[in-house]
């Protein structure tokens, strides 16, 4: 109950001081929109906040499910093999640094036309590296005597693999997914609002921009934390799930 | 054959072994003899970076050597044995399972007949000989420095290896816990007989467990010195403090100055 009862009181306090900045200051709603804005703006576009909130939610999902199938492979290549990370590492860190909001463009006329698979693509390519090097470092970084312990029992690659290695990393991969859920998130909505006659909450933001819809806009902002913070627990209830282990008990 | 004289459990017969290093070949390990009689138990000292952890490497067959032969039980060693059980300075418990689940381990991949009870018997029947009963479901996060060490050794004792091989297992405890880890063994030997060979720094833990303590030289590591050590019927503690314990421990400390003088010069 604390749990829940704290971080609400908290989100209640955020949102006065919010409003009584705006209410302060004397703000217009396009300079600063205000909480009390907020509500209004939703209930004129409830249906389009459900269906696009849908749209992004999945896409980043599926882009998220992309970026772990290919970020666990490419981190077990890597933190299995020496000459595979010596050649992969670098490659994968210029990747890395390429903003992606450059990227947007060249995948949105690359693929034109095809609005779920480029919004999926940005939200996997922005995510899996944080995925691909927790897993490597967590695979390479296996203290030796935990291999010899099975191997002198004559066990096979695979068994140390599925017994030890694994679970091992597990720690390390969900820290790498809660950051790799923000990150997806990010890469929706480049693609969303750069797209034209985009579809997704990235969208629903543009054309309040482009109808200079204001609240609409913060209305959106505020949609897509929600879903954020929905996601990021999901994953915490994985985490807890799998490698609740890895959690020491605070006394 | 004569039928008094036990047989030899562990052979090591005139082994070499050199490492391909970036620098060069590094030969750690040089014509090295010794044998470890049945429910014998050896303890194996030198200077540090000796190559003692390698000599626990080419008895688990983890390693080869390149020259020389081991034997376990009469059969050479080409491969790792699941006839083994190991134990390190570092107890590497798996943190995401039990204390049970952990000294059962072995039994999940040694083959074996055993049913899942009978292999929760089997540990938790070690488990209380080391003292740890009331603690198989904890995590190894939440016991001490030396349970954990006591969990590791059950680990290493479960499917009832013909040899244990420990590596410095009481290096980084401190010393009344060491102490305490002594008896354990002790224990251990009475009630669960195993072959041993022991990895140490400690000249107090060699004399104090073992039948006999092997010096080995400066590296390439060859066998410099043996002591056997006469067998009290109740080791205690006390007994190191005897005049015959400190003649030990003082003809043993004059074989390491020379194994580090040799290993300086080389």
């Amino acid at each position: 109950m604390r749990q829940i009862l704290i971080p609400l009181y908290a989100i209640i306090i955020f949102l006065l001081l919010w409003e009584f900045i705006v209410w302060f200051n004397g703000w217009p709603n396009y300079k600063m929109a205000s909480p009390s804005d907020l509500w209004p703006a939703f209930w004129k576009f409830k249906k389009l906040f459900f269906q696009y909130g849908w749209d992004t939610l999945w896409r980043t999902v599926a882009g998220l499910f992309l970026a772990v199938i290919l970020g666990v492979f490419l981190g077990m290549i890597m933190g299995l093999s020496k000459i595979l990370r010596e050649a992969l590492y670098p490659l994968l860190v210029g990747f890395n640094a390429i903003p992606k909001a450059t990227v947007v463009p060249i995948i949105a006329l690359m693929f034109v036309g095809q609005h779920d698979l480029n919004t999926i693509l940005i939200a996997f390519m922005i995510s899996f590296f944080p995925i691909a090097v927790s897993i490597s470092i967590g695979l390479s970084t296996l203290e030796p005597e935990y291999r010899d312990i099975l191997r002198s029992l004559g066990a096979s690659k695979s068994i140390i693999f599925w017994k030890i290695a694994l679970p091992k990393t597990l720690p390390e991969f969900f820290g790498a997914l809660k950051v790799a859920v923000t990150l997806a998130f990010i890469g929706t909505n480049l693609m969303e609002i750069v797209s034209p006659h985009g579809r997704g909450l990235g969208a629903l933001f543009d054309s309040g921009k482009t109808n200079a819809d204001y609240p609409l806009m913060f209305a959106v902002l505020i949609g897509l934390a929600i879903l954020g913070i929905a996601l990021y627990y999901v994953v915490v209830v994985l985490e807890k799930i799998f490698a609740g282990w890895a959690e020491r008990s605070s006394d | 054959m004569s039928l008094n004289k036990k047989k030899d459990a562990i052979i090591i017969k005139d082994v070499t072994h050199t490492y391909k290093t970036e620098t060069g070949l590094l030969p750690v390990i040089k014509n090295l003899t010794m044998n470890i009689p049945e429910y014998g138990f050896t303890a194996v000292v030198g200077p540090s970076g000796c190559g003692k952890s390698t000599l626990t490497k080419l008895i688990s067959g983890l390693l080869q050597p390149d020259k020389g032969e081991i034997y376990l039980s009469g059969e050479k060693i080409a491969t790792p044995r699941p006839t083994v059980g190991m134990a390190f300075q570092n107890p590497v418990l798996l943190e995401w399972r039990s204390i049970l689940k952990n000294v059962m381990l072995p039994l999940e991949i040694v083959p074996n007949k055993l049913s899942l009870e009978d292999k929760k018997e089997r540990a938790k029947q070690l488990l209380s000989l080391v003292g740890l009963e009331g603690f198989e479901e904890k995590r190894p996060s939440e016991l001490s420095g030396g349970m954990r060490q006591r969990a590791s050794l059950c680990r290493a004792l479960v499917h009832k290896p013909e040899v244990l091989i420990l590596d410095e297992p009481f290096g980084a405890l401190d010393a009344f816990t060491r102490e305490d880890l002594w008896q354990v063994m002790h224990k251990l030997r009475k009630e669960e007989p195993f072959t041993g060979i022991l990895i140490t720094h400690d000249l107090r833990e060699s004399i104090f467990l073992a039948d006999e303590v092997v010096v080995l030289s400066g590296r390439p590591a060859t066998n410099q010195y043996s002591l056997k050590i006469p067998k009290l019927k109740n080791p205690k503690l006390d007994s190191l403090f005897s005049p015959n314990s400190i003649d030990m421990l003082k003809r043993l400390r004059k074989q390491i100055e020379l194994a580090q003088v040799q290993q300086g010069e080389n």
